[in-house]
């Protein structure tokens, strides 16, 4: 009872990084609360699955398992958290904010009013003084995301309501296992006692995943334009640089929707998150929502034709000068003193 | 057989284009400020609505908001592009709502509207991007839901079931739901088509209750032409439980509101010339960043 719940969302029979991701971060709030970690598994044929799962730490395991459970559809997903929920009693639980746990999570907070942030990137535990109603909370999540625009971060709080629930994009928090061997309670569930047979009213008639076109998450060497890179075709030369250093392109979102680069390649908050050892901002002036997804990056070089770029207060170096002459220079000087 | 649609749509600061002026200096948002305008992924979804009202003659579109007074410049940009009828609740007992109270207020409406076959409405809001309120509005309704829609594939009259192609993370699915589902639409999906001229002088002079002057013009003709009248709906009016509304109703509280200063760190500032540039490179493949 009121434990940390991750729920783990899978492709086929392998579960998502992200959710590998929550549960190393649920593993520390759980610890820090003095409480256990269990993880919710929904799908088809998942014999061993805890195998993928236990090594974050995980206490118990509640697998369900029934042939309509893959792929993915909202209600029967919902009714498994809702029902569980109702006998289980989280206080936090957390999922992917991917398509798929923004789909469920607000069903499922709506389902137990509970209070639900989307896209959290921190994640923390702390007291609450409420002055007007002369009350205090012990230990609640804070649950932290930039908000309006990523004109301000918002530290949001459930004191009254449980589960506090929160959603976090892939690679924000990072994975790590625990204990290869550690050792878990594995429930597997009666799936009907869960799912009335008319939840399953939404057919997938098609469904169809392709493999990422490139590795932009896992790049230890990213070169990202932005609106400031000027066209489609002044990205190009971030391609060849990226080429050279064996690297990977990426993008603001100013820039993937003036149309220089693909949606996949966004880096941010709404994107994707990298945390490369080399991280080359071209033309980027750094909204907070584009930090948001690369703060963590080990060297930042910005090329910026403004001195104030407010990317250039984070960055270890600051090339004053505009795109087009720098980053021709820096294929040059690298190709010059590399050999 | 003929489809009652309701597009859910929300009037949103333009937090794409903040200026110097969007915060005061104590670290608030300064709303007036921001241009108002209407959520871009409402207008794909509104889309989706009017294609199938083209497809499906006798179909009617109905607006659905919640806002202050002056959002009912949502339901008259629905109504020149080709919605039929708009509601806007509007009432201080909503204010304050997160997500939860929000859906809540929307679904005691839509119960009161009571007819429909679909709901729609964009994905998430450009002033939270939470994706959140569609889904708890289906739960609310009872109701299944499809997120993420890119387009609606065909709706079948006879069996009552709708086809829809999304996106999901990596690749993309068909799905296909009983009637009534909501619906929640891409910003990829096909854009708004534009306002239609003869529907823009139409409904021009529509106005909600609140932005209607004392002394209106033609005072008489408001009387003459209801569809001029916005109707706006009070929480009394949907017969809503004050307690689940605005702020008392919101399970979330922000507990911290921080203005975004970053950290700054030491940092080297170099000049675009030869001499820097070659120097930083050189520096880059000597600590071995780069190899």
């Amino acid at each position: 009872m009121n434990n940390v719940f991750v729920y783990c969302e899978l492709e086929g029979t392998t579960v998502a990084d992200v959710s590998l991701e929550l549960l190393t971060k649920g593993r520390k709030l759980a610890n820090q609360l003095g409480c256990q970690l269990e993880a919710i598994v929904a799908g088809s044929g998942l014999e061993g699955v805890e195998k993928q799962i236990l090594p974050y730490g995980v206490d118990k395991v509640h697998v369900f398992d029934a042939p309509g459970l893959f792929p993915y559809t909202s209600l029967p997903h919902a009714s498994i958290l809702i029902n569980l929920f109702k006998e289980e009693k989280p206080q936090i639980c957390l999922m992917g904010a991917t398509v798929i746990g923004r789909d469920l999570g607000p069903r499922v907070s709506s389902a137990l009013t509970s209070g639900l942030t989307a896209d959290c990137t921190a994640l923390e535990i702390g007291p609450h003084e409420d002055k007007r109603a002369g009350k205090t909370y012990e230990n609640l999540l804070y649950q932290i995301r930039p908000a309006f625009g990523g004109n301000i971060v918002a530290t949001i709080i459930n004191p009254e309501h449980r589960p506090q629930m929160a959603t976090v994009r892939e690679g924000v928090m990072k994975k790590e296992i625990l204990d290869a061997n550690y050792q878990g309670e594995i429930i597997r569930h009666d799936v009907a006692k869960y799912v009335p047979e008319t939840e399953y009213v939404v057919k997938v008639i098609d469904h169809h995943v392709e493999k990422a076109k490139h590795n932009l998450k896992g790049a230890p060497i990213v070169i990202a334009g932005g609106y400031g890179m000027g066209s489609k075709e002044n990205f190009d030369m971030l391609y060849e640089l990226a080429k050279e250093l064996h690297g990977e392109v990426g993008a603001s979102r100013a820039a993937v929707d003036a149309g220089f680069c693909e949606h996949d390649r966004q880096i941010g908050q709404t994107g994707v998150t990298v945390r490369p050892k080399l991280y080359i901002a071209c033309g980027i002036s750094g909204q907070i929502q584009h930090i948001a997804g690369m703060q963590d990056a080990g060297i930042i070089i910005s090329v910026n034709s403004d001195p104030n770029a407010p990317i250039n207060a984070i960055a270890d170096y600051v090339i004053n000068g505009t795109v087009e002459e720098v980053i021709p220079k820096m294929i040059k000087y690298y190709k010059k003193n590399s050999k | 057989m003929s489809l009652r649609i309701i597009v859910l749509a929300k009037q949103v600061p333009d937090t794409r284009n903040v200026g110097k002026d969007a915060m005061t200096a104590e670290g608030t948002v300064n709303r007036s400020a921001l241009p108002a305008i209407f959520n871009p992924e409402d207008l794909n979804a509104l889309e989706q609505a009017l294609r199938l009202k083209d497809a499906h003659p006798g179909s009617t579109v109905t607006v659905l908001t919640m806002g202050p007074g002056r959002a009912a410049e949502i339901i008259r940009e629905g109504l020149y592009r080709g919605a039929d009828n708009g509601y806007l609740l509007t009432d201080r007992a909503f204010a304050g709502a997160d997500t939860l109270a929000t859906s809540y207020a929307l679904a005691t409406a839509i119960r009161k509207i009571g007819d429909y076959d679909l709901i729609v409405g964009g994905r998430q809001a450009i002033d939270g991007d939470t994706a959140q309120v569609g889904p708890q509005v289906a739960e609310k309704l009872g109701l299944p839901q499809v997120t993420y829609a890119e387009e609606v594939l065909n709706v079948d009259e006879s069996a009552r079931r709708i086809t829809v192609k999304r996106h999901i993370d990596g690749g993309v699915e068909t799905v296909e739901a009983p009637l009534p589902v909501v619906l929640t639409v891409n910003g990829s999906a096909a854009p708004c088509r534009p306002r239609n001229a003869k529907l823009v002088m139409k409904y021009k002079y529509a106005l909600g209750k609140q932005e209607r002057p004392a002394e209106v013009a033609h005072a008489e003709l408001y009387e003459k032409r209801p569809y001029l009248n916005i109707q706006e709906w009070s929480v009394a009016d949907v017969d809503g439980d004050l307690s689940q509304c605005g702020l008392a109703g919101s399970p979330t509280k922000v507990k911290a509101i921080q203005n975004i200063v970053f950290q700054a760190k030491e940092s080297k500032t170099l000049s675009g010339s030869d001499a820097d540039v070659e120097g930083l490179m050189v520096e880059l493949l000597a600590n071995h960043t780069i190899g």
